[in-house]
């Protein structure tokens, strides 16, 4: 090579005109799938927010606080669907959260490497089975038979059922999220304590739970998150398609914020336009937005201190 | 016995524990308890569904798959659910696996480390956990809206439904994809620039082949969460109930169509019994649509996982 007897310079190491042309070019593309992602997040803002002013705009706000939700009859009442999710995700997390963090345990601290390698795989089927299916299981399986049997009084369809449906689809998503974050903790960290004597139990509660509270903390929250959000389950097994008056008993039927959405929707051939019921429909998607992205964030900022901490 | 075998067995004496650990046997039992609790609610739904939509197999044999929708429940099937389920995954497929795998290749390779990739980095998370009802209201304003705009139909498509789904799983292909990335050494990406290799051949033929078992599980995870979907699909008006259609490819993509998952639904909502026995025989095949896709998935991952 001739070029090393001259002094280095810094063209020859870019390449040719050509080919940096090229890279910059696939540069470019590359880039616009990144601003693409941007330009969605601010159409689902921008499309939720025009039409949900002007659903404001048409209505009174005392609507909004009518006895119960019925869209066709101009009833908007918030607090009868924040109820309903309130009922329905308390019931969903009171089940996932318990059963979620035990199976992460049980996976992170005391099971073999062979039955990790069995049971985890079979956690990710469940993950994948689709709302709707979980729905009419809740409506035909876990109300006539669990929560009839347990509560005689307990209607046909239930908030409690939909409630645990809604858990059972949260399961797999707390157990991920914390099992990730306890085997994120440094194998030293659990010899120090065996070595201290310490018990298997008093090493996980003690040591490993406390060491990984960050990620187990934002399971909860991404889970609940997830929870709000769920609408088929509630739309098959919760009942009340047409509407519902505010109740907080959990063994009757009521309506939730998605699941009004959903019914809304699937009877749009009647509410279409620019007729307030139809626009109510935006006005619901912006409230569940605005909590579920609060979440988020949050749920987000207690992953990333996982990560920064070992 | 000598001195040494003495302290030996004192020794051991001490390390034993003296009592048994009941708290600890109790709290093993209840964490196994949790996951069995998963595993028999997976169980009981599996053979649930399995027990009552068998038998509708069993009675019609394939008729139920080769049927169109009706209201009748003897004669109703699940023909055009099968085919906009179809119809969606090569949409979803042609539209998000590209985009989003470049995304994300801009994201771990390209991307300067400024404050306009960490806000794209937190934007995609933040997307990722949008609730898919939400991007069924983003596809009812804009692209049933662009659609009916430009007059095909009343919007109301298998093309603006595969658009919402394509949208809906792109924060997911991004992240999966970019994790798969992320998880190639440096050591390799070193190894290519030290041949004199430019940053686009060092992706081309060393990145993307070390990463696409990773990318692929990816992608068919999410392309079965986006089969599975209902929710977007009813606010971006598939059609609830039975309608017919001619069978041309112009009006298979621009006349009404259906989903599995919307069959379902809408079969489950119906007050006659046999539509119960129905609702679990078109949930037996949505589950073999979604989960065989899944298992696959974890199969692939489970294979071809390395460790470097």
């Amino acid at each position: 090579m001739t070029a090393a007897a001259r002094p280095v310079r810094r063209s020859p190491l870019e390449g040719s005109p050509a080919r940096r042309r090229t890279e910059g070019t696939i540069r470019t593309v590359l880039l616009a799938g990144s601003i693409l992602t941007v330009l969605i997040s601010v159409g689902i803002v921008l499309s939720l927010l025009f039409q949900a002013l002007s659903f404001l705009r048409q209505i009174e706000l005392s609507q909004l606080f009518a006895q119960g939700w019925f869209p066709r009859r101009g009833q908007f009442s918030l607090p009868t669907v924040l109820a309903g999710t309130l009922i329905v995700t308390g019931v969903a997390m009171a089940i996932a959260a318990p059963v979620g963090l035990g199976s992460a345990i049980y996976l992170s601290e005391y099971a073999r490497p062979r039955a990790r390698k069995i049971i985890k795989p079979i956690l990710e089927v469940l993950a994948g089975i689709p709302s709707v299916v979980v729905g009419f299981f809740a409506l035909t399986w876990i109300n006539p038979n669990i929560v009839q049997g347990l509560f005689s009084d307990a209607k046909g369809s239930t908030l409690l059922a939909a409630g645990i449906g809604v858990g059972i689809l949260s399961i797999p998503l707390v157990a991920s999220v914390s099992e990730d974050a306890m085997r994120a903790v440094p194998q030293a960290m659990r010899e120090a304590s065996y070595g201290l004597g310490a018990r298997r139990i008093t090493t996980s509660l003690r040591v490993v739970l406390p060491a990984a509270i960050s990620g187990v903390v934002a399971a909860l929250i991404l889970a609940t998150s997830r929870a709000i959000g769920e609408t088929m389950v509630v739309a098959l097994a919760a009942g009340a398609s047409g509407g519902s008056l505010f109740t907080l008993d959990p063994l009757g039927p009521g309506q939730v914020l998605t699941a009004a959405m959903a019914s809304l929707a699937a009877g749009s051939d009647q509410v279409t336009g620019n007729t307030a019921a139809f626009q109510s429909l935006f006005f619901l998607g912006l409230v569940l937005f605005v909590i579920t992205l609060l979440l988020n964030l949050v749920g987000d900022a207690f992953v990333r201190r996982t990560r920064q901490r070992y | 016995m000598t001195a040494a075998s003495v302290a030996a067995g004192t020794v051991r004496g001490t390390l034993r524990a003296t009592r048994r650990d009941y708290a600890g046997l109790v709290f093993a039992g209840l964490l196994l308890l949790s996951l069995l609790f998963t595993l028999a609610v997976l169980g009981i739904l599996i053979s649930d569904q399995l027990a009552r939509g068998l038998p509708v197999f069993a009675e019609r044999g394939t008729d139920v798959l080769t049927s169109s929708l009706s209201s009748r429940p003897s004669q109703a099937g699940l023909a055009q659910g099968i085919i906009g389920t179809a119809l969606l995954a090569v949409m979803v497929s042609l539209l998000a696996f590209p985009l989003g795998i470049l995304t994300a290749i801009y994201l771990e390779e390209y991307a300067p480390a400024n404050r306009f990739t960490r806000f794209f980095d937190i934007n995609i998370r933040n997307l990722a956990g949008v609730p898919s009802v939400v991007y069924g209201l983003l596809g009812l304003a804009v692209f049933v809206g662009f659609f009916r705009g430009l007059d095909v139909g009343n919007g109301r498509n298998v093309l603006t439904g595969g658009l919402t789904l394509a949208v809906l799983i792109l924060p997911l292909v991004i992240i999966t994809a970019a994790e798969a990335i992320r998880a190639v050494p440096n050591a390799i990406r070193e190894a290519g620039f030290g041949l004199g290799a430019s940053r686009w051949q060092v992706v081309r033929k060393l990145i993307i082949p070390a990463a696409a078992p990773g990318i692929l599980t990816g992608t068919v995870l999410a392309l079965s969460r986006a089969l599975g979907e209902t929710a977007p699909i009813i606010l971006v008006g598939g059609i609830l109930g039975s309608f017919s259609g001619s069978g041309s490819f112009v009006d298979l993509t621009t006349g009404p169509y259906t989903v599995l998952p919307l069959i379902t639904f809408d079969w489950a909502r119906k007050p006659q019994e046999e539509f119960r026995a129905l609702t679990s025989a078109a949930i037996i095949v949505l589950l073999a649509v979604t989960l065989l896709a899944n298992t696959f998935a974890i199969y692939l991952r489970n294979r071809y996982d390395r460790k470097w």
